[in-house]
């Protein structure tokens, strides 16, 4: 398979997790949609490897960082939304603007 | 072999990890894993004294390849050197371990106290083992911050806590040398390995300056962890830690890391005489002031503690003169006896609830076994026959007298004046806290009495140790000889010397600081009115250690401040405010124009300038400081955007 199609899926990929994250109000769901765009990530790395890589698998196994840092981002991120849910009883992304001037 | 070290270690994880679920069962895995150490390096050993070579096994760590490369080894080298030192700590560490479960028994942090007991025996074994100098250094600084752990095991009282931190920064201020010491030898070796490094020296091709100075910094490294003068005063202080830690710290494995390290590199030291000329003036230095120190304190441990120094310098001194049996044979018996009359100590304190001398007394019909062990402690501390310290101080003093004598060095003969009247103010010291511990009345609080059998046992282990252990080095036939000599080959030989007169002496040395002894605190038959007599300020000098600190203060500090400060004030007065005072009359005519034009007009307007414009820009900024992490995110993507358009188009 030509690698331009893995290229389209995973920018359509990245394309929605950056709509989801600019536009979405729930604050879970922006997490959500950050996960998007890590796996369209991970798509690319894995084609490349599987298309150019010289019995390396160099992609492979950034992909695989890719996941273990994702695990650990979610678990943070979701983390402080509890805390936020627990102290406010909304996860709305458009109130948690207390930080500025 | 690799397993002795290892196994404390892991327990330690171990108790870390699961201690708090066995409630006050944390020392089981510590106890089984220095048994276990034990035995093995019992085996190991026995192999080595049947015949098998010495073993070097080492794994490359990592490797740099800069121009020129760099090759770190992880490895071991097991000789009898290590043997011995590999016995000592296990089994001291074994009995030490056993009688903390008696004597820490009702400790809030009772697990955690065994958790560091066993990393700390870990550590020693893997600085013993090591076959490199930085590996050692490792071993080294862990055994450090062990000390710090167990020394302010009872931090809730600032005093311990602070003893602690004394502990650890004289031990930096030595620490800094050593690796100073084992950086000059990489660069004039170009290896870490120790075994390399020796021989070099031995054969020459490693001398000269940078070998001095390699020995004297890697000799700092020692005087901080073995407590020699100047840096012996963490020692007393690192007291204040439990009386098991104390054990251990003198007998096993943190004060005879620094004679191991002279030891172990003993053939550096020796091809710098200059070297071995300072190790054997501070050792004599320290010895005499310890001692001294020793008999005036009224607190047991401090007796023991500095009776420790002085004895350590005893080790160095041996090392110093050139006889290196004699000085790992001492730290060999030391262990034995000062274990246990620091393990005595403990159970003294146990009974007693004080550290203080003033506060026992008549404890001998108490505590039977303790006072029965504590008396065989003492006579071998003093060096009475049969006992351990009979044997290995004699050798010492044969040693220095052999190399004053033959090899005509006048260290040497620093040393053996030194090492007779140490060993005289030893036996007058360890009687003085015998007679105030266990005979007369009792002067303390509620009723003493025995220590359980956990705290007992190891006593009487220890105590039969020093009473054989000696034997080892029985001149000619003790085989103690052929294991420990120089490596390389065994040149120095004392036996030829090892006559008669020298052991009636030292022993009459010993009997007769007893008798006196006996005559002071005992009898008290010869008083010195000590505070008013004609010797008071002999006291008075002692008791104040030796105005050391006030030295540190007023000898130095305060000579160097004053003439300054005099000379300073003298400049300041005569030259300073003369040529001040002109050119401030200069300035007050100069200055009124200047303020008027420069000042007022020109800057006052640039600063007044630039802040308003900084408020100015700063509130059109703040705008943008939405607190909308969205908004945020649209920037950034939007930037990335236009960053991508721009490579793509270029």
């Amino acid at each position: 398979m030509p690698i331009s199609y893995f290229l389209v899926l995973s920018a359509l990929l990245f394309s929605i997790g950056v709509y989801g994250v600019l536009a979405r109000q729930n604050a879970v769901l922006v997490l959500l949609s950050i996960e998007l765009m890590l796996n369209s990530v991970n798509i690319n790395l894995v084609a490349f490897a599987a298309q150019f890589g010289e019995n390396g698998v160099g992609g492979q196994i950034f992909a695989l960082f890719i996941i273990a840092v994702a695990a650990a981002e979610v678990g943070v991120g979701l983390a402080i939304v509890i805390l936020i849910f627990r102290n406010r009883q909304s996860v709305d992304i458009d109130e948690m603007s207390l930080m500025k001037w | 072999m690799w397993l002795v070290p290892l196994l404390p270690i892991l327990s330690f994880f171990a108790i870390l990890f699961f201690g708090k679920r066995l409630r006050n069962r944390g020392h089981m895995f510590g106890i089984a894993a220095i048994g276990i150490g034990f035995v093995l390096s019992l085996i190991a050993f026995i192999e080595l004294a049947t015949g098998r070579a010495a073993v070097e096994k080492a794994w490359t760590w990592f490797e740099f390849a800069h121009g020129e490369s760099l090759h770190l080894e992880f490895g071991m080298h097991y000789d009898f050197l290590t043997g011995v030192m590999f016995l000592v700590v296990t089994t001291i560490s074994l009995l030490v371990h056993i009688y903390s479960t008696g004597y820490m028994l009702d400790d809030d942090r009772y697990t955690i106290f065994f958790a560091f007991l066993s990393l700390f025996t870990g550590s020693m074994l893997l600085m013993v083992i090591a076959n490199n100098l930085l590996m050692l250094f490792v071993g080294w600084e862990l055994v450090g911050i062990c000390s710090y752990f167990l020394i302010g095991h009872w931090w809730e009282e600032k005093e311990n806590s602070s003893a602690a931190i004394k502990a650890v920064i004289t031990n930096r201020v030595g620490d800094v040398g050593m690796l100073f010491g084992i950086f000059a030898l990489f660069v004039a070796t170009g290896t870490f390995n120790i075994e390399a490094i020796n021989n070099l020296a031995h054969e020459g091709e490693l001398g000269g300056t940078i070998l001095t100075a390699g020995g004297l910094l890697l000799f700092a490294g020692v005087v901080s962890k073995s407590a020699q003068f100047p840096l012996y005063v963490w020692l007393p202080d690192a007291m204040a830690g439990p009386t098991p830690v104390s054990a251990l710290i003198h007998a096993a494995t943190m004060v005879v890391a620094g004679i191991y390290l002279v030891a172990r590199m003993f053939l550096v030291f020796e091809a710098a005489p200059v070297v071995l000329d300072v190790v054997a003036i501070i050792a004599s230095i320290t010895m005499l002031l310890a001692a001294g120190l020793a008999l005036v304190q009224d607190d047991i441990k401090r007796v023991l503690a500095y009776s420790t120094v002085s004895q350590l310098a005893y080790m160095t001194a041996a090392l110093g003169v050139g006889a290196y049996t004699a000085g790992v044979f001492h730290l060999f018996t030391h262990a034995f006896f000062k274990a246990l009359l620091f393990l005595g100590a403990g159970s003294v304190i146990h009974a007693a609830h004080s550290n203080n001398m003033s506060d026992m007394g008549g404890l001998k019909e108490h505590m039977p076994h303790t006072f029965r062990t504590f008396i065989i402690g003492s006579l071998g501390l003093a060096g009475i026959f049969p006992l351990a310290g009979f044997f290995s101080k004699d050798e010492i003093i044969g040693g220095a007298l052999r190399s004053a004598s033959e090899l005509g060095r006048a260290s040497s003969w620093v040393v053996l004046i030194a090492a007779t009247v140490t060993a005289f103010l030893t036996a007058l010291y360890m009687t003085r806290a015998v007679i105030k511990t266990f005979w007369g009345t009792y002067r303390g609080q509620g009723h003493p009495h025995e220590s359980p059998g956990s705290m007992v046992t190891p006593l009487w282990v220890l105590a039969f140790g020093t009473i054989t252990v000696g034997f080892l080095g029985f001149p000619v036939i003790g085989p103690f000889k052929s294991w420990i000599n120089v490596p390389g080959e065994a040149h120095h030989d004392f036996e030829a010397l090892y006559n008669l007169i020298l052991p009636i002496g030292a022993t009459v040395v010993a009997v007769l600081a007893i008798w006196i002894g006996i005559q002071f605190f005992y009898r008290e038959r010869w008083r010195l009115d000590i505070l008013g007599g004609p010797f008071g300020w002999i006291y008075r000098f002692v008791a104040n250690k030796y105005y050391l600190d006030d030295f540190y203060l007023k000898g130095i500090v305060r000579p160097i401040q004053y003439p300054v400060a005099r000379a300073t004030y003298w400049t300041n007065q005569k030259v300073l405010d003369g040529a001040v005072n002109g050119v401030a009359i200069a300035t007050v005519a100069l200055s009124k124009p200047t303020y008027d034009v420069l000042d007022q007009q020109v800057i006052d307007f640039a600063v007044n300038g630039a802040a308003g414009l900084t408020g100015y820009s700063g509130g059109l900024l703040r705008y943008m400081q939405s607190g909308n992490v969205q908004r945020y995110a649209a920037v950034l993507f939007a930037a990335v955007a236009v960053f991508v358009a721009l490579f793509a188009l270029t």
